[in-house]
């Protein structure tokens, strides 16, 4: 793993636009080019930067969707009052340019401490995208820690990455819920996540899970506590909040 | 606009500090409750950062970008220790 | 300078019109920018109250009811955030500052507006007399929602938009000046947009 992923100075650099891609209607992808990029750690973000032409300033965070040994990719929903959202989805062509400083977080990083505890990811809307990259780097470095993936999303085509969830690697469960509309025969789960959804997919607290919540902040807030109180330690939920209005 | 947490300003503290700071331990200097920096609530849009104890609510650090210097101050932490 | 990314704007947009309008390094926009320092209080009005304070003492306080009797006027500003953005041509429902100083007999030279939540920001009150500013209860023919400061907010639009408190509930008259929130962290003490008063000591 890349020693040098948190330690040290952080200074802007350079990223150039290699691809871009359309993962839903709202919702893009962008692989950057990033001299010297030291790696990252799974769940790890980095900031963007962008300097329009009079010198107007405008800063973001964006959780990086790919695993540590691949190239840096974010993954950027489209905000309808965004300022930097609408740029990153609308107008980046690749070979343009814009500054970038990572990676970033010691926190919300997969593996953390027992690398061999039930693993419970609960994400709203685009808080998949730091699940992306653990659990690539999951199946990447050969973990069979149980895995359990639970996704809320407004409706079935706002699934970000649904194709390569479709495919799991051997023991990784997705479970979703569509909060706004269910296609014709959905015989999945609808509505918010409730108390009742989490008593049914939570790790028993017994076996030592860890959690990673990651979403609006009000999701991140309520899934937590339901956590919380189905008897998870705190400091075994782990969380990170997007912010905004977006989301389930 | 909702508030963040810790996470959102790892970035920047980092850029103070020269350290992931991310998962320092803060201690709130009103309430005393202890707890790592990316569980603290953070408002990012505002004239400075600010962020704040998630127990009591009282203020632990605001940074103000003064051209280009983080002006920080810290006077609502009892303490700031990197794990 | 840093590098500059091909086709970005932001959102603002700037037009001809508004060249004089604009306190130097200023954006116009056309949103409204919520920002906030703390989570956004949710007062009820039956427990609202506006006081005005003098050397630790009410001096006198209205009920929302009582607030709204008085005689309130439609106030057409520009307001400029010290982030930089500039919106012109708000409108507001509101009660002058000059209409509830009138009621009470003071001598001070210095207010420091405070508000639900712990906010609060000094003015000198010459800058809140003398049709300066208000208590601003309606924005845009609606009433003000809590996010942008309501049930009331301090309305100085002469000032960069940090001094037009949020969520205020009134004023504590003091004989010296005391520096608010944003003024203990940095920023200017008295914030004029024109002279570009952002921070201490400029």
């Amino acid at each position: 793993m890349a020693g040098t992923a948190v330690r040290g100075r952080l200074t802007w650099q350079v990223a150039t636009v290699g691809s871009v891609s359309d993962e839903t209607a709202s919702v893009r992808t962008l692989e950057l080019d990033v001299p010297g990029w030291a790696g990252h750690q799974a769940g790890q973000h980095l900031d963007v930067r962008l300097t329009a032409d009079d010198g107007y300033v405008a800063e973001r965070s964006y959780s990086i969707a790919s695993a540590p040994d691949e190239p840096v990719m974010i993954t950027v929903e489209r905000l309808a009052d965004g300022e930097v959202s609408p740029y990153l989805t609308e107008e980046v062509r690749p070979g343009d340019d814009f500054e970038i400083r990572g990676p970033i977080g010691g926190y919300f990083v997969w593996p953390w401490q027992d690398p061999d505890s039930p693993l419970l990811l609960l994400a709203g809307g685009s808080g998949v995208v730091p699940f992306r990259s653990i659990l690539r780097h999951r199946a990447k470095i050969g973990s069979t820690v149980p895995a359990r993936l639970l996704y809320s999303a407004r409706s079935l085509p706002d699934v970000i990455y649904h194709a390569e969830l479709a495919t799991p690697r051997d023991d990784v469960e997705v479970i979703y819920t569509l909060t706004r509309q269910q296609p014709a025969g959905w015989t999945g789960h609808s509505g918010r996540v409730t108390d009742a959804l989490l008593g049914e997919v939570a790790w028993p607290p017994g076996q030592h899970p860890i959690a990673y919540v990651c979403g609006p902040t009000a999701f991140v807030e309520s899934v937590a506590a339901g956590l919380v109180g189905l008897g998870y330690p705190p400091d075994r939920v782990k969380t990170e909040r997007y912010g905004g209005v977006g989301g389930p | 606009m909702d508030a963040l947490d810790g996470n959102a300003i790892g970035g920047l503290l980092q850029e103070i500090f020269g350290a992931e700071m991310t998962t320092a331990v803060a201690t709130c200097a009103t309430c005393g409750t202890a707890g790592v920096v990316a569980e603290t609530v953070v408002y990012l849009r505002a004239p400075g950062t600010v962020m704040r104890c998630r127990t009591c609510g009282a203020v632990l650090m605001v940074v103000v970008r003064r051209e280009d210097v983080n002006c920080v101050d810290a006077e609502g932490l009892a303490a700031l220790e990197p794990s | 300078m840093s590098p500059i990314s091909r086709g970005f704007h932001g959102r603002r947009r700037e037009s001809p019109a508004e060249t004089g309008r604009v306190p130097p390094g200023q954006y116009v926009t056309t949103d409204f920018p919520v920002l906030s320092a703390g989570p956004t209080p949710h007062t009820e009005l039956t427990g609202w109250t506006f006081t005005i304070r003098q050397a630790g003492d009410t001096i006198k306080s209205w009920t929302w009811e009582d607030m709204r009797a008085l005689p309130a006027e439609e106030v057409t500003a520009d307001i400029h955030c010290v982030t930089k953005w500039s919106k012109l041509d708000t409108r507001w429902q509101a009660v002058s500052i000059d209409t509830l100083l009138a009621q009470v007999e003071h001598d001070a030279p210095y207010a420091l507006a405070f508000s639900d939540g712990g906010y609060t920001t000094n003015l000198p009150v010459a800058d809140i007399t003398g049709g300066q500013a208000w208590l601003a209860f309606g924005y845009d023919g609606a009433p003000l929602q809590p996010e942008h400061g309501g049930p009331a907010r301090l309305l100085v639009p002469h000032l960069y938009f940090w001094k037009s408190a949020k969520w205020v509930r009134g004023l504590e008259l003091l004989a010296a000046d005391e520096p608010g929130f944003w003024e203990r962290y940095g920023y200017h003490n008295y914030g004029d947009p024109w002279r570009e008063q952002r921070y201490a000591g400029d």
